[in-house]
């Protein structure tokens, strides 16, 4: 293991500087957060009456990105009080009812399982083996080009340089089995006592191997409306108790669809000629998410069923919710490189 | 810490679970590094990164007898 790899590099962020704005809405709630909260109310409302589909609208998915931000490392220059301005948490809860209502009318609920932890471990291993047709881990693999491994980064790095972060608002909310069980997994996460090995810093390691800006939020503005609402669906199940089941479900599923495709990420690294320091992050979630998984499975989300038998459909909810929000940023990523385009809304610097 | 002995868990269809503190060896009595406090031990024999698992087991269809309660 080279010496660099031993180096406890702590990553420290600061809060995330203000992206443009993408519509009336995100422009709007940008004002508020600058202090200028007149025009949000009609702003928002307007834009939630105009959408046509709130998972794939720019100016709404940013526009709640930023109200969740409040709540995770703060804004640049915005007064961290706003995180419970009453006008921001309403402006934010009538985006979040209209997000439930479109997450939870595309995605397909498994079949009930007992509410025993063997048999929602099953149905969750059952729900997340399925295969969902091509899959963006082959293709970085086998046929990614050094600009499009820039780009995976780019698109990955707004949720994974806050790595593990949404599922952990849920700690407080669990008790007994479920609750060893996710603080045991996000201790894993955020290294296991070790900043350097905070997954999030990792994750920075290699975007810096690939030359990019290891900041939270530096490539916010080009990035598309379909990833950000992967990363507001995390959020949205984390930061309401009423969704604790959805938010274990999803990071069951999210660690049960992580080892195999991480090891192809890996590969796609390795084959342009990167070394450990860059593959690390893929290399560790191939071990990390093999343990992840079996106590996500069972204890977390098993646990949660057995002690709270009502949150069954919400745990099948939220896992079921991962694979689709996930699989479409996924789908996204990989439509627009097969036609010879990029899957951002601008090329990367 | 009082002494707690260590908890290994037989995933079904999947790796063994090992919670506590222990001490893997290759063959020739080199020790293995051990990156984290909970472990999952393949036992598909089918893992890219042995002893560990790495879900390879899925991808090949493993599967165990039932073990009881797990
Ligand atoms: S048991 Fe998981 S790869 Fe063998």
């Amino acid at each position: 293991m080279p010496a660099t790899l031993l180096h406890d590099d702590v990553l420290q962020q600061r809060p995330m500087p203000l992206p443009a704005p993408r519509g009336a809405a995100s422009g709007a709630v940008l004002d508020a957060l600058q202090g200028e909260a007149n025009g949000l109310d009609d702003a928002v409302d307007r834009a939630l009456a105009d959408t046509a589909d709130i998972l794939g609208d720019e100016d709404l998915q940013l526009a709640l990105l930023l109200l969740y931000e409040l709540h995770y490392g703060g804004l640049a220059g915005v007064d961290d009080g706003l995180e419970w301005s009453p006008q921001l948490l309403a402006a934010r809860a009538r985006i979040e009812r209209d997000l439930e209502a479109a997450i939870r009318a595309v995605v397909r609920v498994p079949e009930r399982p007992e509410p025993t932890a063997a048999a929602v471990a099953e149905a969750l291993f059952a729900l997340t083996g399925e295969d969902s047709g091509p899959s963006l881990s082959r293709y970085v693999a086998r046929k990614a080009t050094l600009e499009q491994l820039r780009e995976f980064l780019v698109q990955r790095s707004i949720y994974t340089l806050k790595e593990a972060d949404p599922h952990s608002f849920g700690i407080p909310r669990l008790t007994g089995r479920a609750k060893a069980a996710l603080v045991e997994i996000q201790s894993d996460e955020y290294g296991g006592g070790r900043p350097g090995r905070i997954h999030s810093a990792i994750f920075a390691r290699t975007m810096r191997a690939l030359g990019l800006d290891d900041a939270v939020g530096a490539y916010l503005d080009l990035v598309p409306a379909v990833t950000l609402a992967s990363l507001n669906t995390m959020s949205l199940f984390g930061l309401h108790r009423r969704l604790r089941g959805a938010n274990v479900g999803h990071l069951a599923a999210f660690e049960m669809t992580s080892s195999l495709p991480n090891r192809q990420y890996g590969n796609g690294f390795r084959r342009h000629g990167f070394d450990e320091e860059a593959t690390w992050y893929f290399d560790e979630h191939v071990e990390a998410d093999a343990v992840h998984e079996q106590i996500a499975a069972r204890d977390l989300a098993g646990g949660l069923v057995e002690g709270e038998p009502a949150l069954l459909d919400d745990v099948l909810f939220g896992a079921a919710a991962c694979l689709e929000m996930d699989g479409r940023a996924g789908a996204w990523i990989l439509e627009r490189w097969t036609a010879g385009e990029s899957s951002l809304r601008a090329p990367v610097p | 810490m009082p002494d707690v002995p260590v908890q290994i868990v037989a995933c079904p269809n999947g790796p063994l679970l090992v919670r506590g503190e222990i001490e893997i060896r290759t063959p020739d009595g080199a020790r293995v590094p051990q990156r984290r406090r909970t472990v999952a031990l393949c036992r598909c024999g089918k893992s890219t990164i042995k002893p560990f698992c790495d879900g390879t087991h899925k991808a090949i269809g493993f599967v165990t007898e039932p073990e009881g309660d797990a």
